[in-house]
């Protein structure tokens, strides 16, 4: 993404990382439910340096029609980051990597969705990712949970999403951009803090079997702090004064 | 696949009514993978390659070993992309035209299981530092499908690289020049095994052929190296997994992989 320092320390004697924060702490979370006029449902997180603005529409009509089933509603999910959010102008046509992210996000959040009260329909989920720093698949996936509750879509739970990763041979919770291009590895988890089921789960980087099990751990206990966060903007929207 | 039909119903059925007995619908132990053959060097134009048969999945992986530009930011490192394509002669679902979300996840869940691992050592792969490196390309082709084609992918392309020479280039008149009639085995410095694993009901099953692949509620495939570490991992499909089950995956996978690895050694041996 350029401009990364090269002598950059990842992990101090301290163990304090380069952004200040400690091992096990995540970057500043905002959750905001609503916003959007037109959208049925929607969210806007900023996840550290990340700005994610996500749109939900449905359940409604399925165009194309032969994408409808009888049987059940459908989710459909579009990730995708606006040419103005890297550090060099990046091709706004989807790229192979918004296409898979995409893919993932959608089945994380298929678990979550009960698309079969809305046979031959579409529920639409739209992700725009505004300013990017690593870690946005969590923080968009994080985000269009409260989107979709925002929406009135019937939900057995939320979805909640961080990354464990490793850097200096420690485990740590909630990758940045500067840990994730310099680190030794990035292990994105979604979850379902009352089902207890992880719906999304990546790794990229080397683990040892213990490493592996521990940035598990690390990565759901991070779930459920995010999970109080999106209940707090749920709250903040429909019993507190931050309504709109 | 928008509607399932009857007969999908019923196989998926039967499969879930054997799994509650602790069998399978072609009678393999829930953590055995299919027969796998490996037949290397299979298109001589090609600087390595594999045909594998995972049961009745078959895919050829062949690598092409050329020089290029190296990517601007790591210009003291050689190139190494792996890719994947379901022709239409392997189902008769697969259309031609652009590739379809699986067919993007496929691909690129093989190439991070290879990249991650490091099995291509890419920093041997210099001809001149920032202006000239070698470029590894390993396409692979699914030929014929019966599930997990994640698995049949890696393994192909893990072969195929095993059995690769590369040709030799020195740098003259500021472009790279072939050394006639030298070439050298890649430079290898692991072999990863990537494990996949079906959650249908309650059960995980290592390897799904066709008809469990239709029945799974989700899916893991984990890539270990020959340490025994893990270096990737892609959680797919609209079901989840509890901790446990994820605990339990990371331990399945390296104690098949390891097994898995052994054949593929086999075929490092047969190559030098």
């Amino acid at each position: 993404m350029g401009g990364r320092d090269a002598t950059m320390v990842l992990l101090d004697e301290n163990g304090i990382r380069c952004d200040g924060r400690k091992v096990d702490e995540p970057r500043r979370i905002m959750i905001k439910a609503g916003g959007l006029k037109n959208a049925d449902g929607s969210a806007y997180i900023e996840f550290g340096d990340n700005k994610i603005l996500v749109g939900v529409f449905g359940p409604r009509d399925v165009h194309p029609k032969h994408m409808s089933d009888t049987d059940t509603g459908i989710l459909r999910v579009r990730y995708h980051m606006e040419p103005f959010s890297v550090g060099e102008r990046k091709n706004p046509a989807p790229s192979r990597r918004e296409i898979e992210i995409s893919k993932v996000i959608k089945e994380a959040l298929e678990p979550a969705v009960m698309l079969d009260k809305f046979p031959r329909t579409a529920v639409d989920v739209f992700i725009e990712v505004l300013q990017a720093d690593g870690g946005t698949r969590c923080a968009a996936l994080t985000a269009a949970s409260v989107a979709l509750a925002d929406a009135g879509i019937p939900m057995r739970d939320m979805v909640s999403a961080i990354a464990a990763g490793k850097v200096a041979d420690t485990v740590i919770l909630d990758v940045n951009n500067e840990e994730d291009q310099a680190g030794q590895a990035d292990m994105p988890i979604g979850y379902m803090p009352n089902l207890e089921q992880i719906t999304l789960l990546q790794l990229d980087g080397i683990l040892t079997p213990e490493e592996y099990k521990k940035c598990v751990e690390v990565g759901v206990n991070g779930c459920k702090l995010v999970y109080e966060l999106q209940k707090k903007a749920l709250n903040d929207k429909y019993f507190g004064n931050g309504g709109d | 696949m928008t509607s399932t039909s009857v007969i999908d119903e019923l196989k998926k059925s039967q499969i879930l009514e054997l799994l509650e007995q602790g069998k399978r619908v072609d009678g393999r132990a829930l953590d055995e993978p299919r027969k796998i053959i490996i037949e290397t060097n299979a298109i001589p134009k090609a600087n390595g390659s594999a045909r594998i048969r995972l049961g009745d999945t078959e895919v050829v992986c062949g690598v092409k070993i050329q020089p290029d530009r190296p990517f601007p930011d790591t210009g003291d490192k050689g190139l190494f992309i792996c890719t994947a394509e379901l022709l239409p002669l392997s189902h008769p679902t697969v259309e031609t035209g652009p590739p379809q979300p699986p067919v993007i996840e496929l691909a690129r869940v093989v190439d991070r299981g290879i990249r991650e691992s490091h099995m291509v050592d890419v920093s041997q792969l210099v001809i001149e530092k920032d202006k000239s490196v070698i470029g590894v390309f390993a396409d692979n082709v699914v030929v014929d499908y019966d599930g997990n084609l994640f698995d049949a992918c890696s393994y192909a392309t893990t072969a195929a690289l095993l059995s690769s020479k590369t040709p030799k280039w020195n740098w003259v008149d500021d472009q790279p020049s072939l050394v006639e009639g030298e070439s050298v085995d890649l430079p290898i410095s692991t072999i990863p095994v990537s494990v996949t694993m079906g959650k249908i009901g309650n059960h995980i099953i290592v390897d799904p052929n066709g008809d469990e692949w239709e029945s799974m509620d989700a899916r893991i495939t984990i890539t270990t190296d020959s340490n025994g570490n893990i270096c990737a991992l892609q959680k797919g499909g609209s079901g989840g997994f509890t901790q446990d089950e994820i605990n339990q995956c990371g331990d399945v996978s390296i104690r098949v992989g390891a097994k898995i690895r052994e054949k593929l050694k086999e075929v490092q041996k047969g190559s030098q």
